[in-house]
């Protein structure tokens, strides 16, 4: 199986006038062909991080310290700006989380779906044509006369789909979604969720899916990654990681999710504790302070432990951990 | 039984559809939106009400009447005795009456220490306490934070701790009621547990009343002793906790419910998905107003008006077809 996007040994630093803060730290995953792969983290993990350097529209302060991310065996890192205007949005293209500042409000949605097509040498009746087969398709009712609507016309849901229709225009080879449901009710964004999975079935693109949903992310992925503080600390199919979380991290994280939780508790569960500063990063293991299994030896980096079915876990520990 | 702390009799609140003089050339119907429609609500005291709904449902519009901040059109809200929709000394009964907003850090003064933050109710309301750093300190430590805070500002704060500042706060004067607007709203799952634990056991410890907003359903259960389901801004069911998280009768509880995906990959729960979204208030479908979204809609549902009406979970129900059967768990 080869993979679509794989991000390979991946740091990001910022310059702050605190100092450098290590945003990502050897971050490392893969997206195979025609899978969704959920990336979850808290608030602080690096998720948005991460999304910018894949897009290559990283801040001025920041700075790709070392790895290499490839999209089809094209390493991006260092691409010119040009190749890398010819992949984004045809390549590699991204739903934001909040279709209202995601869509340009001064242009009526079917300009904004043309200029997506500015490349292809057809006709602007034929670019019309398909953009408007392609609102119909992510189940927006009358397409023809929406082309011509302007984004403040349309409600929160019509919004997102819209922006989904754009990021799926061009056929991409991997679609990111940021967190697409989070500005969403509840019954808009199951909706939504059933609409990602049956465009990744037609188009046959790979899904980076990015939440902090992990009820999203049980439901619509394959694989999962689990970051913490800037690294992924686990990996793995969703059955494996979600049902033998292999990381005390991830482990604790299930448990703090009241929707698992099916009775009346007197206490909910929390993880104690706050994010390590990162300009600042402690050695060895990045969640040994707030863990219940730390001991001694999690002074050291922890090691990447394989378990089965391509599941693995950056824990000295991963084999005792147990939900 | 003893009488209720909140009453909230046909509670009726508009905003204004169109402003200046196009309101003029408008007919007299379309001039507003009518955000909150006939609500009556009683709590009792000790008793926590969850208000749950969708944006744009008047969740929030709701808690915002009752305490003054937006006005009402009709209907009565009664406070302890108190006739809160008759120009009530509203300094008066904030001193009872205190809000948690739902921005935690927005909500914070950005140029004020977390010790003026959490002593400014006393300063408003002239009840300056006889060691006010005792007192800031105690009030901080109720609410899980360390006298190490007393000289922060909110931009110092992370979500969760701008969140217990807000609870400090919110509890400076010992209120009779706390009306709390989305309390997890912006918090990390590893977070929202503690300031969940913690608003139980200020409840607790005071026989605090409080009216909870969120969309968040998976909290449901272990904050509320009931839960009011609006849409449209009317209340389309009510019931106590544990019955409508298992037994919803109104097809729009359950598709919210059902609607909320599970962290477990192998639950397959059947699932109501709803066509649409929901209306504008400007176009509030006739009948029954969630029929055009209904999956059991029937014929009758496009003319006939539903009202409030007790439901076989033992709440009450606004539907002419409610469902009796429980949701299946798996």
């Amino acid at each position: 199986m080869t993979d679509t996007l794989s991000v390979e040994r991946l740091s990001v630093h910022y310059d702050t006038r605190e100092g450098v803060l290590r945003a990502l730290r050897e971050v490392s995953l893969a997206v195979p062909a025609g899978q969704i792969v959920g990336v979850v983290g808290e608030s602080g993990c690096g998720k948005s991080t991460l999304i910018n350097a894949l897009l290559q529209l990283l801040p001025e302060n920041a700075r790709i310290a070392d790895g290499a991310i490839r999209l089809n065996g094209e390493d991006l890192v260092g691409a010119s700006s040009r190749r890398l205007r010819d992949l984004r949005g045809r390549e590699i293209s991204v739903v934001f989380q909040d279709p209202m500042t995601s869509l340009n409000p001064v242009l009526s949605i079917g300009r904004q779906m043309r200029d997506i097509q500015y490349r292809d040498p057809v006709s602007r009746a034929e670019k019309n044509r398909r953009s408007a087969a392609m609102l119909a398709r992510v189940g927006i009712p009358d397409p023809v006369a929406k082309l011509d609507v302007y984004a403040h016309e349309l409600s929160g849901g019509m919004r997102q789909r819209v922006a989904i229709a754009m990021a799926a225009l061009m056929k991409p080879k991997v679609l990111i979604a940021d967190e697409p449901t989070t500005a969403l009710d509840a019954t808009l964004e199951v909706q939504i969720i059933e609409l990602l999975q049956d465009l990744q079935r037609e188009i046959g693109c790979s899904i980076l899916f990015i939440s902090h949903h992990l009820g999203v992310i049980a439901e619509l992925c394959h694989r999962v990654v689990v970051m913490y503080a800037g690294e992924a600390v686990e990996e793995g199919p969703v059955e494996e990681v979600f049902l033998r979380p292999a990381h005390p991290y991830t482990a604790r994280l299930i448990e703090c999710d009241p929707g698992r939780l099916k009775q009346k508790v007197a206490q909910l569960p929390s993880i104690a504790g706050s994010l390590p500063d990162l300009t600042n990063p402690p050695t060895g293991c990045i969640f040994r302070a707030r863990c219940d299994h730390a001991t001694a030896a999690c002074a050291q980096k922890p090691p990447r432990v394989e378990l089965d079915n391509g599941h693995w876990a950056a824990c000295h520990h991963a084999r005792e951990v147990q939900i | 039984m003893s009488a209720p702390i909140l009453s909230l009799r046909n509670l009726r609140v508009d905003f204004p559809a169109v402003h200046g003089w196009r309101a003029l050339l408008t007919p007299r119907d379309k001039r507003h939106v009518r955000a909150i429609d006939d609500v009556s609500i009683d709590i009792m005291p000790g008793e926590t009400l969850a208000i749950v709904g969708e944006s744009g449902s008047g969740k929030t519009t709701l808690a915002r009447a009752v305490n003054g901040l937006v006005p009402l059109v009709a209907g009565e809200v009664w406070f302890d005795g108190m006739a809160l929709h008759d120009r009530p000394d509203w300094h008066s009964v904030r001193q009872r009456v205190a809000m948690m907003f739902q921005d935690p850090v927005g909500s914070l003064s950005p140029r004020k220490t977390v010790r003026d933050l959490v002593l400014e109710p006393f300063a408003i309301h002239g009840s300056k306490p006889a060691r006010p750093e005792d007192k800031a300190v105690a009030l901080l430590a109720a609410a899980g934070l360390g006298s190490d805070f007393l000289n922060r500002y909110p931009h110092q704060l992370s979500g969760g701790q701008a969140r217990r500042v807000g609870v400090a706060r919110a509890l400076a004067l010992t209120p009779a009621l706390v009306l709390a607007d989305e309390p997890t709203a912006g918090l990390d799952v590893s977070v929202q547990g503690e300031i969940l634990n913690l608003l139980n056991r200020i409840k607790a410890d005071h026989g605090l009343t409080t009216l909870i907003i969120t969309h968040n359903l998976n909290i449901l259960r272990h904050i509320a002793d009931r839960i009011a389901v609006m849409y449209l801004g009317r209340i389309v069911e009510i019931g106590p906790v544990e019955r409508l998280l298992s037994a919803p009768t109104h097809p729009y509880t359950r598709a919210l419910m059902a609607a909320n995906p599970e962290p477990d990959p192998t639950a397959r729960r059947e699932r109501l998905v709803l066509k649409g979204e929901t209306p504008a208030l400007t176009a509030r479908p006739a009948g029954c107003e969630f029929h055009p979204r209904c999956p059991v809609a029937r014929p009758d549902c496009a003319t006939r008006v539903p009202v409030l009406a007790p439901s076989p979970n033992g709440g009450a129900v606004s539907c002419h077809y409610p469902l009796t059967e429980d949701i299946d768990q798996s």
